[in-house]
């Protein structure tokens, strides 16, 4: 087991190189580098920038450097200071404003996962079971729904009903009291509150995938001689399916996290900026509008480690589940 | 002996046709009907587009004078008796001035008859003929809004119809380029295999497990700001393409690796056929049939990434006419409190999506004609 966690870890670097190479492309690929954004900007403002500043800056920037070193001088900043440069529309380090955002994403997308999957396997193991019964259907075709609405869409739509039917302002994650607030017990229950609706709408477009890949799997397992055998011998219908059938069916489902997650985490880029959550999504959009491009390169590159850290983290759960993936 | 290897020609035995693998995934497809009809719903809607000029009641730049109007939709019962044709009454429009919106009211005496081919806004064909022909239409002046209009008074229905033209070619034109980088990179991995193999093969991992649309929107942005059009709708579609190819080259690669080892291509190989040629006449026409299945699998993802990017206005912008620039008019709650019918373009891109969904699934069943029947 150890051996195979190491061997992941060891797989890793290579992604984690090639998910810094691609962050570092955005910060690039704007035309002219961010210092002439933020000259034109200053200038803008009225304020004079003369051309002794202007090279300072470049020089403490390094940008007359060839890109290849510009790149390494970034990621050793970030991997050795954790300094991911320093954004210019809010005047703050980058770090600081991914560290206030993060990990609410984080909450959002595991708590949408966890929704997806709580929905995904009773409704996929119940449409096995009831195979071409008039529910099993009706699931059918939701999840078909869920896969098809975009989930800004979904997102939109549930601004209108609550403004229109209920009069309720949906939309960030907490109650304007409690915004700043310390965390108390109260802020939590604040947050669960309003969590419930991003999580509904993000976990919605998952859980489609979920509930076929269940079915799929369970029908596969009840078609098997054991299940017979042991529908001979007597041993009760639900205990059967939930002791054998569902338990080998989980494995595919843990794997499932792998291209899941990712959907999840982009959902909630979506949905957070519609919904206007205090998330990474208003942020990284703000960021690409502005071509605040650290801040921007800074949280693709985040978003990409977390969602490879948490496939990282389903391989491993698998692993655990089926000594056949650890010991091959 | 000279060393002469006698292969049999191996003709099919005569007296049975021989289906190619294309016709015999044609007759299973028949038999799922609810790909089937996706099949003509898709038509239809490419047909729509084509046609967008005859079909939609209106130029789609048209401002109509009726802004914010809600959908008014013909009736066929006219005081109390049925009429034909069906009319749409006369709307007037008066501002409340608490609230400073629009509010519009029926005007049941005023009339107009519903008729096909009616003379409305004149419009050029791709720069070929103009015509003023519309299919169906009211006279000038009736509100025949099937959708509604937005702010500046313009048909929303006529605007989702000429919006289809790019909504629904960006998956198209998109799934082209994945598909030759699919089949070159998963060509290349599934025939050399070993370490060009591992190398893509983890490429196509970590592409995979980058989470899309942050990185759709980082590389929208960063598309220069005086493109025109045009070059915006490519660099959009490449964008899409750059992910959008590893599923495609899965699938080639999978097929490559188990039909490498078939009978039939290794007697090809035995009797001499050059590789290009066990490629081009003996593998590709057995996994076409697979690659269909995934091309029309992936393009309601194009589809539904265009439509996001346009929402958030870094995918293509106004004077383009997609879906997703269309629901950008209702991204924020005020207007969509007054107008609601302006998230309808989404209907349009549900239908879409879930056509293509039927329609993949039924070919991917279709695709292997010899597999078991299998309920998934």
């Amino acid at each position: 087991m150890l051996g195979f966690i190491l061997r992941r870890l060891l797989w890793m670097v290579p992604t984690l190189f090639i998910i810094s190479i691609i962050s570092f492309i955005i910060i690039q690929l704007p035309p002219g580098d961010y210092l002439a954004s933020y000259i034109a900007r200053l200038e803008s403002l009225g304020s004079d920038v003369d051309q002794a500043t202007i090279d300072n800056l470049r020089i403490r920037y390094g940008l007359n450097d060839p890109i290849i070193v510009q790149y390494f001088k970034w990621l050793s900043d970030i991997v050795f200071h954790g300094n991911f440069g320093y954004s210019f529309e809010w005047r703050l380090p980058v770090s600081q404003l991914i560290l206030e955002r993060l990990p609410m994403t984080f909450l959002v997308a595991t708590a949408s996962l966890l929704f997806a999957w709580s929905v995904a396997l009773p409704i996929g193991i119940f449409s096995a079971v009831k195979q071409y019964s008039f529910a099993d259907y009706t699931f059918t075709v939701i999840g078909f729904l869920g896969l098809a609405i975009p989930n800004f869409m979904l997102a939109l739509i549930f601004l209108y009903v609550s403004n229109r039917y209920f009069g309720l302002s949906v939309g960030g994650l907490f109650s304007p009291a409690y915004i700043d607030a310390a965390w108390s017990f109260d802020r939590v229950l604040d947050l669960l509150s309003h969590l419930w609706i991003p999580v509904v709408i993000i976990g919605t477009a998952g859980t489609a995938g979920l509930i076929r890949i269940t079915r799929a799997n369970v029908l596969d397992e009840l078609g098997k001689p054991y299940v017979e055998t042991a529908r001979a011998k007597g041993l009760h219908p639900m205990l059967l399916i939930l002791k054998y059938p569902v338990r080998i069916a989980l494995n595919p489902f843990i794997s499932s996290i792998g291209f899941i997650l990712p959907g999840m985490i982009s959902g909630e880029v979506i949905v957070s900026i519609v919904l206007n959550l205090p998330t990474t999504g208003p942020l990284l959009y703000s960021a690409l509008l502005s071509q605040d491009t650290y801040l921007a390169g800074a949280f693709v590159l985040m978003l990409a480690v977390l969602t490879v850290a948490g496939v990282l983290l389903s391989d491993i759960l698998l692993a655990w589940l089926d000594p056949r993936i650890r010991l091959s | 002996m000279t060393g002469e290897i006698i292969v049999s020609t191996g003709s099919a035995p005569t007296g049975q046709p021989v289906e190619s693998p294309l016709r015999m995934m044609w007759y299973k497809f028949r038999a799922h009907r609810l790909a089937v009809w996706s099949l003509w719903i898709i038509l239809g809607l490419y047909f729509m587009a084509i046609f967008a000029n005859f079909i939609a009641p209106f130029d789609p730049a048209t401002r109509t004078g009726f802004p914010h109007s809600p959908p008014s939709w013909p009736t066929v019962i006219v005081d109390g008796a049925f009429h034909w044709p069906p009319v749409v009454y006369g709307v007037t429009q008066e501002l409340d001035r608490e609230t400073f919106t629009r509010v519009y009211t029926v005007d049941t005496t005023q009339r107009f008859p519903v008729r096909l081919f009616v003379s409305g806004d004149r419009q050029s064909w791709f720069g070929l003929f103009a015509s003023d022909r519309h299919l169906i239409g009211v006279e000038k002046g009736g509100a025949f809004f099937l959708m509604g209009t937005d702010s500046l008074g313009r048909d929303v229905f006529s605007r989702v119809i000429h919006g289809s033209r790019i909504s629904l070619s960006i998956g198209l034109v998109g799934v082209a380029i994945s598909l030759v980088l699919g089949v070159i990179l998963g060509g290349i991995s599934g025939y050399f295999g070993g370490a060009v193999d591992l190398a893509v093969q983890r490429l196509i991992e970590i592409i995979q497990c980058f989470p899309a649309i942050p990185l759709w929107m980082a590389l929208a942005a960063a598309l220069p700001h005086d493109w025109s059009t045009v070059q915006v709708y490519f660099g959009i579609t490449v964008i899409l393409s750059l992910v959008g190819w590893t599923d495609l080259a899965r699938v080639v690669r999978g097929r490559f690796l188990s039909l490498r080892e078939e009978d039939f291509v290794v007697a090809a190989r035995l009797a001499g056929a050059s590789e290009a040629r066990i490629i081009g006449k003996h593998l590709l026409p057995n996994f076409a049939s697979h690659i269909i299945a995934s091309v029309t699998l992936s393009i309601p993802a194009m589809i539904l990434a265009e439509t996001a990017l346009s929402f958030l206005g870094i995918g293509l912008t106004p004077p383009a006419l997609s879906w997703g620039v269309l629901l950008q008019a209702a991204q924020n709650i005020s207007t969509l409190a007054i107008a609601p019918w302006l998230l309808l373009p989404g209907g349009m891109v549900i239908i879409t999506v879930l056509a293509f969904n039927f329609l993949g699934d039924g070919l991917r069943d279709a695709a292997d004609p010899f597999a078991r029947e299998r309920f998934s």
